[in-house]
C-alpha cells in the first residue's frame, strides 16, 4: 500500500507540467461549500491533507485527490482518491468519491442555493474528515486499519450549499443528510464558513504577495446525529481558521486548522491543500478526440 | 496498486462522461448567433444597475488593474485582447462599449449561466468595477480588414494597453 501512496504523490505531482493555468479566485474553505462553481471546461486538480490528532491511539495523516471539472456555468463534477496513514500502523487506499454540483438560479442572488450530491464507495478506514456527519466521533477512528478497512461503505450524500457575498464577504451555509446504502439511518450535519480577500481592489501590477491575494475565513462544522437521536449528543464539532493564497501562476495553496470543541473531536485536524487550475481542459480533449475540426 | 489503477481509470471514464455530456447538451449554434444571445443579455439590465456609477472611472489604476484581471479570469474565453474567442463573445463589440458600465458590472455579477459564462461576484465589487474600466477603455474594434488580422480598440481608447498583453 505505500505504493498506493506513491501513486496518488506522483499523480498530484504531474499537474506541474500542465500547462494552461491561470489565477483562480478560490475560497479557502476545506470542508464548507460556496456557491461558486468551477469555470466551464477548466479542470481543477487538488491535493489535500489532513493531519489529525488521536487521543486513544496512534496519530494519522490522511489525504486525498480532487479532479474538478466544470461541465457548464451550472454543473461541476468531481472525482476524489482518498488515502491515508496511521503512524505505527499502514498506509492504505481507503476509497473514491464521485461528487456533483448544481446552481439553481441563474442569476445572482443575496443567498444562491447549489444542490450537491455525493456517492462514496469507502472504506471504514476513510479518515479525510471532508465532512463530519452523524455521530462520527473521534473514537471511531481508533481501530487498526486493518479492522477498519473490514467495513466497506457505500454512501450517498446530498446537501444544501446556501451562500451569498456581500462587500466582500462570502457566507456559507451547508446542510448535509447522508444515507449509507446497507441499512444505517440517515445521517445528518452541518458547515458554516465566512471568508474575504484581504484587499478587495487589485493592485495594477502583477504581483504574487498582493493582499488580494490571500482570503482568509474560518469554518465551523460538525454533526447532528441521526433521525433516532437528532441534535449534539455523541457528535463532534470543530472550528477551523482557513487561509487560501491564490498565485497568479495559476496556483492555490490552503492552510487550515481546525480545533475540536468536545471530547468526542480530535484535539486538531490540522489541514494543508495546493491546487492547479487547468484552463480549457474541455477543449483540449475535445480537440485531441478530433471534435474542432 | 490495481484498486489504484481501477480508480484512475474511473476517474477518466467519469470525466469523459461529464465532458461528453456538457458538449452534447445543445446542438452547436452558429458562433454569431451565440453571440447575440449573449449581448442581448445587456438589455435584460435592471435599470437601477444601469444607472450604478463607475465608483472607480477616475482611478488611475483601474484600467491597469482591471487588465492584469482579464488576463487572469477573462481572457481564456473572450480572447488576448478581448476581440473573441472560442467561449465568448468579442467585448469591442459595439453593443459591449456602447452599454452602460452598470450594465457590464450587472452581467459580470450574474454571468450568464445559462449561456456558459460564470457568475464573477467571487470578484470583489472594486475589481469588477476594475474590469469594467478596463473594458470600457478598449473601445470599438475598427471593422476587420482581411483574414488573420486582430481587430484594434478604436483611437477613442487613450488607455487601452492591447500592446502589454501578454
Amino acid at each position: 500500500m505505500v505504493r498506493a501512496s506513491v501513486t496518488l504523490f506522483l499523480a498530484a505531482l504531474l499537474f506541474v507540467s500542465l500547462p494552461g493555468s491561470s489565477l483562480a479566485q478560490e475560497s479557502p474553505y476545506i470542508v464548507a461549500y460556496d456557491h461558486y462553481l468551477e469555470e466551464p471546461g477548466n479542470l481543477e486538480i487538488e491535493y489535500f491533507s489532513t493531519f489529525g490528532t488521536q487521543r486513544t491511539s496512534n496519530n494519522f495523516h490522511a489525504f486525498w485527490m480532487e479532479f474538478e471539472y466544470g461541465a457548464t456555468a451550472w454543473w461541476t463534477t468531481e472525482f476524489y482518491l482518498d488515502g491515508q496513514s496511521t503512524f505505527g500502523d499502514s498506509t492504505v487506499f481507503t476509497g473514491l468519491r464521485f461528487e456533483n454540483r448544481f446552481r439553481v438560479l441563474k442569476r445572482e442572488h443575496f443567498i444562491n442555493p447549489v444542490l450537491y450530491v455525493e456517492y462514496g464507495n469507502i472504506s471504514g478506514a476513510d479518515k479525510i474528515l471532508k465532512e463530519v456527519e452523524g455521530h462520527d466521533v473521534e473514537k471511531n477512528y481508533a481501530d487498526r486499519n486493518a479492522a477498519l478497512r473490514e467495513e466497506h461503505n457505500h454512501e450517498l450524500e446530498f446537501k444544501l450549499l446556501l451562500s451569498g457575498t456581500h462587500k466582500g464577504w462570502n457566507f456559507t451555509e451547508n446542510t448535509l443528510a447522508a444515507k449509507n446504502l446497507s441499512k444505517h439511518p440517515w445521517e445528518f450535519g452541518y458547515a458554516l464558513g465566512a471568508s474575504r480577500p484581504l484587499a478587495l481592489k487589485a493592485s495594477a501590477k502583477r504581483c504574487s504577495f498582493c493582499r488580494q491575494n490571500l482570503i482568509a475565513g474560518a469554518e465551523l462544522y460538525g454533526g447532528l446525529g441521526d433521525p433516532h437521536s437528532f441534535g449534539l449528543d455523541d457528535t463532534s464539532h470543530y472550528v477551523a481558521p482557513v487561509v487560501a493564497w491564490n498565485l497568479p501562476s495559476g496556483w492555490t495553496f490552503r492552510l487550515s486548522a481546525g480545533f475540536g470543541l468536545n471530547d468526542h473531536s480530535h484535539g486538531l485536524l490540522l489541514r494543508w491543500g495546493v491546487s492547479r487550475e487547468i484552463t480549457g481542459f474541455g477543449s483540449m480533449v475535445k480537440n485531441l478526440l478530433g471534435g474542432n475540426r | 496498486m490495481r484498486e489504484c489503477v481501477r480508480a484512475l481509470a474511473a476517474t477518466a471514464a467519469l470525466l469523459s462522461v461529464s465532458m461528453v455530456l456538457a458538449h452534447q447538451e445543445k446542438p452547436p449554434a452558429p458562433k454569431y448567433h451565440k453571440d447575440a444571445l449573449v449581448y442581448a443579455e445587456l438589455s435584460k439590465a435592471p435599470q437601477k444597475a444601469r444607472a450604478k456609477r463607475n465608483p472607480l472611472e477616475r482611478d488611475a489604476d483601474a484600467v491597469a488593474a482591471g487588465r492584469n484581471l482579464f488576463e487572469q479570469h477573462c481572457q481564456e474565453c473572450h480572447g488576448d485582447l478581448a476581440e473573441g474567442g472560442r467561449k465568448g463573445p468579442s467585448l469591442l463589440d459595439e453593443q459591449v462599449q456602447n452599454a452602460e458600465p452598470g450594465a457590464i458590472f450587472w452581467i459580470l455579477t450574474n454571468g450568464v449561466v445559462r449561456r456558459g459564462m460564470p457568475v464573477w461576484s467571487k470578484l470583489p465589487e472594486p475589481q469588477r468595477w476594475q474590469l469594467v474600466s478596463y473594458i470600457k477603455s478598449l473601445g470599438v474594434a475598427e471593422p476587420v480588414p482581411s483574414r488573420g488580422s486582430s481587430p484594434k480598440p478604436s483611437s477613442g481608447s487613450s488607455t487601452a494597453p492591447p500592446s502589454g498583453h501578454r
